[in-house]
């Protein structure tokens, strides 16, 4: 099943993907059907009760690793996002006027289903309630060597677009085996495979509850292949992934 | 219930390096070599993730740890609008770690890592004059003065904003200070670490072995 979170009617709503339109699961609009075109789109993430843990991965991809002129790391490099640079599908991210190079990262995104401590490599996929599509642009201009990537260029306000579904894990048998493509204005600039991935889903969730808890709903971001180009104002970026979904955004100006 | 009522942050921690003039100086000579090449420019931020929440007496060394850093911080607690609201006495766990290249993500974000004291409504002549006094097993090992940023809470705000907006319930720490020789202070299983500061409730932990190596 693929799950959205949705604005409509003056209130936040959960809905389902349903032929082709959006079906409102609980509440007083419960049976409504409403299409992809009438509502706002939010991250499609339950609210938790302590702040989300937001990981992803850099340099995950063997091709994307050798691009930006890196061996491939031998161990996950990770670094952690707030909650508030997340948005939704078809909502807009600001690029400043005065930077050289802001590019998209199409990633498959994990959501924890449980909590997940010491998991090990063979348990993992049972601690995963679902994936979503996350789109984790960056600004190269404001890349430091302190912390790298530094929060600057990786946690700005309206630079993480996720969605527009999170679909049940059940119904993604084998993520390490899906197409990845983004495509700017219609053209298709990056595409790879989760295969490629060098820390794959389950190592992921091993490495890092082998030293932290996870909490249903944190996210894990598993990093993005080769094809990052700059974006500009008016571009439409449309990142997507074999069966989980297909993200779009919109650049405009700061 | 009011923001951290509970002492607990309601929304995300995020922690500043090298925002005390002493440390900014000792590694000041180093900041253009490799593999940092040029000083920050931007403040340098991380985040402490709900995992490291901790309002318990003990941190539980564990995987491998028989050490760690003590980091007495002052978070402000944000409220609407992008203003503190309160004020937080915090330790900032860490495992010690000499490069600040790499996110510091399996240094800084273990279970238990942030320590939780008492808080105090927002006042900036309250951070002015704070002094953090830490305290191992009783013995004073630093004193902690809020005077001597780099950045001052209105100049990290700002430039924080730049990129990113606090909302209410978020926490930014203020950064943490080393000893005269650069390192911070040190405790291990079996030690009782104490920070202390006028008008807040102080924040006391115990560190104990949790085997699971």
């Amino acid at each position: 099943m693929k799950h959205a979170r949705i604005a409509w009617s003056g209130a936040i709503q959960q809905a389902i993907e349903s032929n082709g339109q959006l079906l409102i699961t609980q509440g007083p609009h419960a049976g409504s059907r409403v299409g992809f075109d009438e509502v706002v789109w939010l991250p499609p993430l339950a609210p938790v009760p302590q702040a989300r843990t937001v990981i992803a991965l850099g340099l995950n991809y063997a091709d994307h690793a050798k691009e930006l002129a890196f061996k491939a790391p031998e161990e996950p490099l990770a670094f952690m996002k707030g909650e508030a640079s997340l948005i939704g599908h078809m909502a807009y991210t600001k690029r400043p006027a005065d930077v050289a190079y802001m590019h998209y990262e199409c990633e498959l995104a994990i959501v924890i289903g449980r909590t997940a401590r010491r998991v090990k490599k063979a348990d993992a996929y049972d601690f995963i309630a679902g994936y979503t599509v996350a789109n984790d642009y960056a600004i190269r201009d404001y890349l430091e060597n302190w912390y790298r990537p530094n929060l600057r260029v990786k946690n700005r306000d309206t630079c993480t677009p996720i969605g527009p579904w999170l679909v049940d894990a059940a119904d993604v048998p084998n993520p390490m085996a899906l197409r990845l493509q983004t495509t700017v204005n219609g053209k298709v600039t990056q595409s790879g495979s989760t295969s490629d991935m060098i820390f794959d889903v389950p190592t992921l969730i091993e490495y890092f509850s082998g030293f932290m808890t996870l909490n249903p709903g944190d996210l894990i971001l598993t990093g993005t292949p080769d094809g990052i180009v700059d974006c500009q104002p008016g571009d439409v970026i449309v990142t997507e992934i074999e069966g989980i979904g297909a993200l779009t955004n919109t650049i405009v100006k700061a | 219930m009011t923001p951290h009522e509970s002492g607990l942050p309601r929304g995300t921690v995020y922690g500043t390096l090298l925002n005390f003039q002493r440390e900014w100086s000792l590694w000041a000579p180093r900041m253009d070599q490799d593999p940092y090449k040029a000083p920050p420019k931007a403040p340098v931020l991380y985040v402490k993730t709900a995992n490291t929440f901790n309002a318990s007496s003990e941190l539980v060394l564990q995987d491998g740890v028989t050490e760690v850093e003590v980091g007495a911080s002052l978070g402000l607690v944000m409220g609407e609008g992008g203003q503190p609201v309160a004020l937080q006495l915090l330790n900032d766990w860490s495992v010690p770690h000499a490069s600040y290249y790499r996110p510091p993500v399996k240094f800084r974000c273990r279970d238990g890592y942030l320590g939780l004291g008492g808080t105090r409504p927002w006042a900036q002549d309250v951070v002015d004059r704070l002094i953090i006094t830490v305290q191992i097993n009783g013995a004073q090992v630093q004193t902690v003065n809020l005077s001597a940023l780099v950045r001052p809470v209105a100049q990290l705000l700002a430039d924080v904003g730049e990129f990113m907006t606090l909302q209410a319930g978020d926490m930014l720490m203020l950064g943490t200070d080393c000893l005269p020789d650069g390192t911070r202070p040190r405790a291990r299983a079996g030690d009782t670490v104490q920070l202390s500061a006028t008008g807040f409730a102080p924040c006391v932990q115990q560190l104990v072995s949790g085997g699971a190596a």
